[in-house]
């Protein structure tokens, strides 16, 4: 009952706050849960690979190349949140609108496979669920909002307010699955950790919301063609 | 030799880097909920240690190495996407 009454509160008390990106060390989860989470990350992967590669050429590899860098560097600035906790950019969503699903899954990769690698942020062992969490959740999330609402999003400021929503509501998915992941572990009671991580969540996924329209914001000025297609990488393998 | 719009962008994402020192250093949420939660203590180290904390190691100046670090992260990442432009030109036998 009072393991009950705190799952409520969680979200409420800004000093129960969670979780800066998601990326969780080793020894969060439970071996079933990592040998399923690597199962079905390698699979997402190695399909995205596949289907990138068809619409990767000299001239859309650096996009997916500046892509990814800023992604990084952007997860190293993180934003205050409340209750003395932060947050930052995931980017899955930014990606998944710029470069299509497919390519954004292997930015992301890129992305989590080099800080758990050399940065030591996220575990080695755990690094399937980072990857799932972090990349292809959260990108395919993104994507299917965006997708749905595009053709209602003829205007600039429709365009910017469905970026923002896809952007949000990738930053829950990712935070969800991670809750999940947990909680199957047996971590953390699956009651206390999904209201926690997805209240937490809510507040960064403002912060990854704002950063994703003003980003879409500069690329709508410079790089109109790139927001206006089924991403860069698709856009280029339908030619 | 021309200037690629991407070596503009690889100068543009060094330089969001340079905002690394003054990002939050409010403790990591997951750690923080972990902490809360009671579990944090079974989160277990790296086998070993390269830029961990996204700090250069050897540099006192913790500024200077958070942005070192995160230069060698970027340029990586640039290095990640130019071996890929190899593949992709190896395979397409130079058309496109």
């Amino acid at each position: 009952m009072m393991r009950l009454f705190i799952g409520i509160l969680v979200p409420f008390n800004p000093f129960r706050l969670v979780l800066r990106t998601l990326h969780a060390p080793d020894g969060f989860f439970s071996l079933p849960v990592i040998a399923a989470t690597w199962a079905i990350s390698a699979t997402a992967i190695y399909v995205s690979l596949r289907r990138a590669g068809e619409g990767l050429t000299e001239r859309t590899v650096p996009v997916l190349g500046v892509m990814a860098a800023f992604i990084f560097a952007a997860q190293m600035l993180n934003f205050p949140v409340a209750g003395g906790t932060s947050g930052h950019l995931i980017g899955a969503a930014l990606a998944a609108i710029v470069l299509g699903p497919w390519a954004a899954v292997v930015a992301m990769t890129a992305v989590v496979a080099l800080q758990a690698l050399v940065f030591q942020d996220g575990g080695l062992v755990v690094m399937g669920a980072n990857l799932l969490n972090l990349g292809v959740i959260p990108v395919f999330t993104a994507w299917i909002v965006f997708s749905l609402g595009r053709r209602f999003a003829a205007s600039r400021g429709r365009l910017l307010v469905l970026g923002g929503i896809s952007a949000w509501i990738s930053v829950e998915a990712g935070a969800l699955a991670t809750a999940i992941e947990l909680g199957i572990s047996g971590t953390s009671p699956m009651f206390i950790v999904v209201p926690g991580m997805l209240g937490t969540h809510a507040l960064i996924g403002l912060g990854e919301a704002l950063i994703t329209v003003g980003a879409i914001a500069v690329i709508y000025n410079a790089k109109r063609e790139l927001l206006m297609n089924r991403g860069l990488v698709l856009t280029a393998a339908s030619k | 030799m021309r200037l690629r719009w991407w070596i503009v962008a690889y100068f543009l994402v060094l330089a969001v880097v340079l905002l690394a020192p003054l990002a939050s250093s409010a403790p990591d949420g997951l750690e923080r909920f972990a902490e809360n939660e009671g579990f944090a203590e079974s989160a277990t180290d790296a086998p070993y240690s390269i830029l961990a904390d996204y700090l250069f190691p050897g540099i006192e100046n913790e500024a200077a190495a958070a942005i070192l670090a995160g230069w060698v992260g970027v340029t990586a990442i640039f290095l990640f996407a130019g071996g890929l432009t190899l593949t992709v030109k190896k395979r397409r036998g130079f058309r496109d």
